[in-house]
């Protein structure tokens, strides 16, 4: 397996300041505005995101925690380390608000139709954006996010690692794949090295 | 008796490799690690936040079967296991010992695979005698199961509801001193406690008369020695002194049919010495939590004015009870799916 760096600390924040430039414009303000970040990495960047707002336009834009696992429909095919629910958060409701829906990578769409049918369960929202900070493509539902930090074309095999400082001790977006260029013996050693 | 098993076994599969196999049963928490426990816990909190949501409905669970097996009487662990499998939206159907073929004298073991060969997911048993769950779970390929009390053996949700509640209120169980007074002997839930709360790091002091311990317990070596939690559980049948600077003191249920089989001199000794009144609490550490697993006698192992105080927990038990048993349904049905 190797890896490729794909952004680094610096894209990170400026991808993330863009979208939070772009949430003000496609908004027109902050009004009514809820981000809501899905576990884990998503929170993460839903409070960097809320964090931008704040400077850019002295808002105070609500940020809410999801956990989207009681609502997926792939559970079956996940590692059971991964039926661990983390705490859902959502003081404020969403009953006609314009929620901005915050994950690190889009990929099936999967994880997003969750989100969805997770936030219909506390009210009506006027309006769902979904905020991304990398899609790499592969969709299996019709989903398509509204703000992108950067998108990616990848193959399926490929893995994408979003690391964040929060949970990981640095920001980058990492592609992680097989050496196709080198014959499987070196990508064995590559392996064990 | 089953108790010397229960209190004696190493832990079993606690600590095992670094890729622990997908839990599949729920029997007893003998076989549960620290970190097992911790992550309960914590999906169990997630689970009160949906407890608490205006629409009490999440898909997880959609299209799997829950039945509670139950051979014994019971309404908060039955009523709250199937209050867990529908807001998870799991079809659950209730079974009692009466009106089903037990009552024609079908054996556990075939009511067991008949309700297996329906496409059930989980069972949820609850039998009058030690060991049925693990005898449904031997034989059984096909289902998970979750003991919802045994005999004199184990009752481990409870236990779990039981961390959950204090760990809610304290922060955390490390170094908390944990009181629990009454008919140990015979508590299934006393057992599973023990456990659970060694494992957090809790110390267990038990107190009750003398005739009401685990005679094993009584002992200061043989084979109580060779438990690992030895150094967390004491016994000290002096209630008095026992629950001086405790955090949770735990009143257990005393059956009256006891003092019929000569464990006790009288009802109204035991109530001197061993209810859990507001003057014992004095000696205990301000604040202190006050615990009951139920059905409760009031006014023989607990004074009617504690149980309804302002120290008692025993209505978040049953609320956290319920979040508890979502956590563990959602774990063995989505964890173990592959098989399923």
């Amino acid at each position: 397996m190797q890896e490729r760096q794909i952004m680094n600390q610096e894209d990170v924040r400026r991808a993330l300041a863009r979208v939070a430039h772009e949430i003000l414009e496609r908004n027109r303000g902050a009004e009514d505005l809820i981000i809501v970040g899905i576990h884990t990495r998503g929170v993460h960047l839903a409070r960097r995101i809320a964090a931008n707002l704040a400077e850019f336009e002295d808002v105070d834009v609500p940020v809410a925690t999801l956990d989207v696992s009681l609502y997926r429909d792939d559970n079956r095919v996940r590692d059971q380390s991964q039926t661990k629910i983390q705490p859902t958060d959502i003081p404020m409701g969403i009953q006609g608000k314009r929620v901005v829906l915050v994950d690190d990578v889009l990929y099936t769409g999967r994880t997003i139709r969750a989100a969805m049918d997770a936030l219909v369960d506390f009210g009506r929202p006027e309006q769902i954006q979904l905020a991304i900070l990398l899609d790499r493509g592969h969709r299996e539902l019709p989903i398509r996010a509204d703000y992108v930090g950067q998108n990616l074309p990848t193959a399926l095999e490929e893995r994408v690692k979003v690391r964040l400082m929060e949970t990981d001790g640095a920001d980058e977006v990492a592609l992680i794949f097989e050496d196709l260029i080198d014959g499987p013996q070196e990508s064995t050693e590559d392996q064990q090295a | 008796m089953s108790l010397s098993r229960t209190i004696d076994t190493p832990e079993i599969g606690g600590a095992q490799g670094p890729e622990p196999a997908p839990r599949k049963h729920v029997l007893d928490l003998d076989d549960f690690s620290q970190e097992e426990i911790s992550a309960v816990l914590e999906s169990a909190r997630s689970m009160k936040e949906v407890l608490g949501r205006d629409i009490k409905k999440v898909p997880a669970l959609r299209g799997k079967v829950v039945v509670t097996l139950f051979y014994e009487a019971s309404t908060r662990t039955r009523i709250s296991f199937e209050e867990a499998g529908k807001v998870l939206s799991a079809d659950v159907i209730n079974m009692s010992a009466s009106g089903s073929s037990a009552e024609k004298g079908e054996s556990l073991l075939n009511t067991g695979l008949t309700i297996q060969a329906m496409g059930v997911d989980t069972i949820v048993i609850r039998h009058p005698h030690s060991g049925a769950p693990h005898l449904l779970a031997q034989h059984l390929n096909k289902v998970s199961i979750i003991n919802a009390g045994d005999g004199l053996h184990a009752h481990p949700t409870q236990a779990l509801l039981d961390l959950y509640t204090v760990q809610d209120k304290l922060g955390s169980l490390e170094g908390l001193k944990i009181v629990i007074v009454g008919d140990v002997l015979h508590s299934r839930v006393a057992r599973s406690d023990i456990w659970g709360f060694a494992k957090m790091g809790a110390k267990v002091v038990l107190s009750g008369p003398a005739t009401l311990m685990p005679p094993d317990l009584m002992r200061t070596s043989g084979n109580l020695a060779r438990s690992p939690f030895a150094s967390l559980v004491e016994v000290d049948t002096d209630l008095d002194r026992a629950i001086e600077g405790a955090d949770v003191v735990m009143a257990l249920r005393l059956q009256q049919e006891r003092q019929h089989a000569g464990y006790l001199p009288s009802l109204r000794e035991y109530i001197r010495r061993w209810q859990v009144t507001g003057d014992r609490l004095e000696k205990a550490k301000p604040g202190v939590m006050v615990m009951h697993p139920g059905p409760m006698n009031e006014g023989i192992e607990i004074s009617n004015s504690i149980a309804h105080g302002g120290n008692s927990v025993i209505e978040d038990q049953v609320t956290n009870g319920v979040a508890v048993r979502m956590a563990l349904l959602y774990q063995l049905t989505i964890g173990s799916g592959q098989e399923l």
